[in-house]
């Protein structure tokens, strides 16, 4: 199973964490300050796989943006690969050619899809269509809520007047 | 409404945390944000509750403090609207993890959302609990979720297969109500549900032999046709990867037959075509296909033994090991570890592109191929895979140099052919990485060139021919002074020749000059100086004519500011100055020292190790000693000890040493002296057996102190491990049996301890009572065997004790004698139980029992808390 999710950027910054284990908040930085150093460091033509506290993390660079998962001894690291190249076509698909400041300022939109992909550390759906069509389908909920909602104050607003 | 939450919308904050030119700036952008945020949730604002949830989630995610918003996920998960629970929720598990109390509030907003009308809401609810339930709540949730692995919409069904994942490794009793409904995914068409329900059907067969039976029955046939026909279903472009339709769900299902096939032909069999059809079909030249073919390979090797299908694995693997992508070659490493077990001679074919991956420039690369050499080494191949390893370990990362050198070292102890070969190696790996060599090794090293009566000449020029080059080795270092302490004048006469040896000449002074190098050197250590002390006190015999020089060396260290190399110098500047009488006999050459007891004493050793991590520094030369020449035996013991107790234990050595009676050293441990050194010193005097060997009450002496001390059962397992026996001490038997050994088997009273049995728990009813015995070598480990006594008048049937113990303790329940409990006086049940303490001398042992039994059918239960453990179990 998928122990957690990281985004860091190529400078060090978090951009998306997501735990599947159980860690204390002290845990996690601890984690993510010693992946990071771990990661980041790397050159280019090495494996995507590194041993770590008797897991492994399978991490992938995209532009500026590193996505790791931290998964089992025998767990197979070839398809987290793959896990991570459907996770990102979704988001590219989602936000139109994504890059990191789409995950900046619309970070919890990475998270709904990533809760769309993965639960318990699980994946969940292998087409890229079905998570986009959920999503869209959560998204427009959304929007017809706030549009009832303002809607409703404008009524109010001209009632007061 | 509040002036400051009104204010910034989030993608102002996160534009002004990202114009923030210093960490200090951002610090005060953040805690004004936070200070906005406290005062909305003081004043319980509604309308930008959510605003502020995700304001706080992006502070959260740069490492800021974010407790303080933890209700307000709770209050807008309890909103009726779909927006606030869906930030809600998510606010939930990205602030909160399941150890937080706050957790358990959500519960009930979650049991409403699971039987929301609108399914996103479900789908938004059974998302949170996959993701961080806790044991209560997967007990108290798990029958909603059991219920929605039957919900109309595939994609909550999906969802509800991931939560059931969750709850069952949380509770795994609760494993055998999701048989029925997790097998019944398994007929669906859908991929996300047909994924996730193939992956929770693994997670239940890992977790429940019911269910495996279970499914390995039912299901077997049918997944192996769900994967011919995904193997062979035509293009279809929503799950096409690289050209492989669904490679998540082919992988899935590979992994599921892995674990129904093991341990069983038949299930085995069934599946023996399809493995071979995607093993071959598979195209390779993408992830996504190798990825496949990696999982194919694992089940393959798993699964029961198929000759053909196994050499077309293996053949798959060599491929993968000769292809340019390193991933590729990460995971051919890897799975050809695992083959091993299966077939070490298709490994073997490897080796020399294993080999070469050890010199990787990946670290990830190396690390899997060391391991993998390592395990490929046997009495064949040792030379000169050994050979390759050292030749890189002199162009190999620093980071990487520990690692091998443990790996060189342990291979070159196990299967060297012959002792010049191992000291040869050892002396190579000294002088490369001996800053890396671990203590137990050097000490090994000494014992095997000790126990090579015709190498001492040889070794001794060796290593000081290794030591002109590379004296910067810290291990090298030591094993070269202790040698030529040892065997000076075969390094300076040349005694002992070999045919291969270059000649070389060495004067005395020479040879002073080494061990004045090694004590003066600024990085030398204690242990270092100290061994360098007792090589020149040896030398000062062993060369007169150095004799002077080497007094003033050591006069030179009666000022030296570390105790324990001051007190030497002074005594052993007084023993070449007034005992010239007595000096030669003092450092004669140390005995030969024993392997078999050596390496049983490290064996034996290793378990303490970790609370004391001197004892085996010190047992090396205090325990092996053979009688012969106790003396030096004495002086040298001291050589590896910790500085602070010795400053007196170093002193009653000598005094011993010098032939002071006993009693002096037993009362001295008795008075508490660091314990560690009292040990060593009772045991000395038992393995010398000297004449004024203890009487009995010394020998209660001793044990009365070793049970007060932190390792109470070490000394004694020494005793047995040299098989001695007190008992023949307290007869004051003659120190012949003690020095061969010839004590028949220690007397049960030896083997630790003896602590009183307890009352563990009892009721009307029944009566449990714990009788305690410790493994000798090991003081960590309690065996306990509980005795159950019935005491009514009706017979106990499905008898069931259970218990459970804190995380520091280990627990191992061996099978009770039986599980009917006849009725009082008729009988019993012994179980017995096995403890493990880690924090033993610290931590008391604690246990929770809980026991279960019928009587005429009907249930009962009773539990209880066992406390009163005796103290240093």
């Amino acid at each position: 199973m998928i122990n957690f999710v990281l985004l860091i950027s190529r400078q060090g910054k978090v951009r998306l964490t997501k735990w599947y284990s159980p860690y204390s908040q002290k845990e996690r930085n601890k984690v993510i300050r010693e992946l990071s150093g771990v990661v980041l460091t790397r050159a280019p033509k090495l494996c995507n796989f590194v041993e770590w506290r008797g897991h492994k993390v399978v991490y992938k660079r995209y532009a500026s943006l590193y996505f790791c998962m931290c998964i089992d001894e025998d767990d197979n690291e070839l398809e987290v690969l793959e896990i991570i190249h459907h996770f990102v076509e979704i988001l590219d698909r989602y936000f139109g050619s994504v890059c990191e400041l789409d995950l900046i300022f619309n970070f919890h939109k990475a998270y709904y899809i990533l809760d769309e992909l993965l639960i318990a550390g699980e994946l969940q759906e292998s087409s890229k269509k079905t998570v986009a069509r959920l999503i869209a389908a959560q998204d427009s909920l959304v929007e017809t809520a706030k549009e009832e909602a303002s809607s409703l104050s404008n009524i109010i607003a001209q009632a007061t007047k | 409404m509040n002036p400051f939450s009104s204010g910034t919308r989030l993608r102002d904050m996160i534009r002004a945390i990202r114009a923030c030119k210093t960490a200090a700036e951002e610090r005060a952008v953040v805690r004004k944000e936070c200070a906005a945020i406290r005062a909305a949730i003081n004043e319980n604002d509604q309308d930008y509750r959510h605003r502020n949830l995700a304001k706080l989630m992006f502070i959260h995610m740069l490492g800021y403090p974010t407790h303080f918003g933890q209700m307000e996920c709770l209050k807008l998960i309890a909103s009726p609207g779909f927006p606030e629970k869906r930030i809600g929720y998510l606010g939930l598990m990205l602030l909160l993890d399941e150890r937080q109390e706050v957790l358990m509030l959500v519960t009930n907003s979650l049991k409403q959302d699971l039987n929301h009308t609108n399914q996103y809401i479900v789908g938004l609810a059974l998302c949170a609990l996959g993701n961080i339930c806790s044991a209560e709540m997967a007990r108290d949730l798990a029958p909603e979720v059991e219920r929605l692995l039957q919900f109309r919409d595939p994609n909550i069904r999906k969802k509800a297969a991931l939560c059931s994942i969750r709850i069952i490794k949380k509770v795994p009793d609760l494993a055998e109500n999701f048989i029925n409904p997790a097998t019944a995914l398994l007929r669906e068409k859908h991929h996300g549900v047909l994924i996730t329900g193939v992956q929770l059907c693994t997670d239940l067969c890992k977790i429940s032999t019911e269910a495996l039976e279970h499914i390995r029955k039912k299901c077997t046939d049918g997944l192996v046709r769900t994967l011919k026909d995904l193997a062979n279903s035509p293009y279809s472009p929503e799950y096409d990867i690289a050209g492989i339709t669904d490679p998540f769900l082919h992988i899935r299902l590979l992994k599921l037959l892995r674990v129904l096939g093991e341990g069983d032909a038949d299930a085995s069999d069934t599946m023996n075509d399809i493995l071979a059809q995607v093993a071959t079909k598979t195209e390779s030249n993408k992830v996504a296909g190798n990825a496949i073919l990696y999982e194919c390979v694992q089940t393959i090797m798993s699964i029961e033994d198929n000759g053909g299908l196994r050499v077309l694995a293996i053949n798959i693997l060599g491929r993968f090991l000769s292809n340019r992508d390193n991933n590729i070659r990460y995971v051919a490493l890897n799975m050809l570890m695992k083959a091993v077990s299966a077939d070490a001679q298709a490994v073997q074919r490897h080796r020399a592109t294993i080999l070469e991956c050890v010199k990787d420039s990946d670290a990830s690369i190396r690390k899997r191929a060391l391991e993998l050499v390592y395990v490929l080494v046997n009495e064949t191949n040792v030379k000169p895979l050994a050979k390759e390893l050292i030749d890189y370990l002199e162009v190999s990362d620093l980071d990487f140099r520990g690692d091998l050198t443990a790996k060189i070292c342990s291979i070159v102890a196990k299967f060297s052919p012959e002792k010049i070969w191992y000291i040869d190696q050892m002396l190579k790996v000294l002088t490369e990485a001996g800053n890396f060599v671990k203590d137990e090794v050097w000490y090994a090293l000494i014992v095997v060139i000790s126990n090579a009566s015709e190498l001492h000449g040889y070794t001794v020029r060796a290593l000081y021919r290794a030591f002109q080059v590379s004296a910067e080795q810290e291990s090298l270092v030591r094993v070269t002074v202790w040698c030529i302490g040892e065997y000076g004048d075969m390094l300076v006469n040349n005694v002992g020749m070999l045919d291969i040896e270059d000649p070389i000449t060495v004067t005395e002074s020479d040879a002073v000059d080494v061990v004045e190098i090694a004590i003066k050197r600024h990085a030398s250590d204690l242990t270092t100086k100290a061994m360098a002390l007792v090589a020149l006190l040896k030398l000062s015999s062993r060369f007169p004519s150095c004799s002077e020089r080497i007094r003033e060396i050591i006069v030179q260290f009666k000022g030296s500011f570390v105790l324990e190399l001051q007190q030497r110098a002074i005594e052993f500047n007084s023993i070449i100055a007034k005992h010239q009488n007595i000096r030669s006999t003092l450092v004669e050459r140390m005995p030969v020292l024993d392997e078999a007891t050596f390496i049983g004493r490290r064996a034996g050793s290793l378990p303490g190790a970790a609370s004391t991590p001197t004892i085996p520094s010190v047992s090396l030369p205090n325990g092996v000693a053979k009688p012969v020449a106790p003396l030096v035996d004495l002086l040298d013991l001291n050589s590896d000890d910790a500085p602070a107790p010795s400053s007196s234990g170093g002193g009653d050595l000598l005094q011993d040493l010098l032939g002071v009676d006993l009693p002096p050293a037993s009362q001295q441990s008795g008075a508490g002296q660091a314990s560690k050194t009292g040990n060593d010193v009772l045991l000395d005097l038992l393995s010398i057996g000297s004449p004024s060997a203890p009487s009995s009450s010394s020998a209660v002496d001793i044990l009365s102190s070793n049970s007060s001390n932190k390792v109470p059962v070490s000394p004694l397992d020494d005793l047995s491990s040299l098989s001695l026996s007190t008992g023949t001490t307290s007869n004051a038997a003659p120190m012949m049996d003690l020095l061969d050994g010839l004590a028949p088997s220690p007397p049960t009273e030896n083997n630790g301890p003896v602590y009183p049995s307890i009352t563990a728990f009892e009721s009307s009813s029944l009566r449990l009572t714990f009788n305690f015995s410790k493994q000798p070598g090991n003081p960590q480990t309690t065996v306990i065997e509980a005795t159950f006594i019935n005491l009514s008048s009706n017979t106990y049937t499905d008898f069931v004790f259970q218990a459970a113990v804190p995380k520091f303790l280990q627990l191992h329940l061996d099978p009770a004698s039986s599980n009917t409990l006849p009725t009082a006086g008729n009988g019993s049940i012994t179980q017995n139980l096995k403890i493990t303490n880690s924090q033993h001398g610290k931590k008391s042992l604690v246990m929770r029992i809980r026991i279960a039994y019928k009587i005429n059918g009907k249930d009962t239960l009773e539990e209880g808390q066992v406390n009163n453990f005796p103290r240093d179990l």
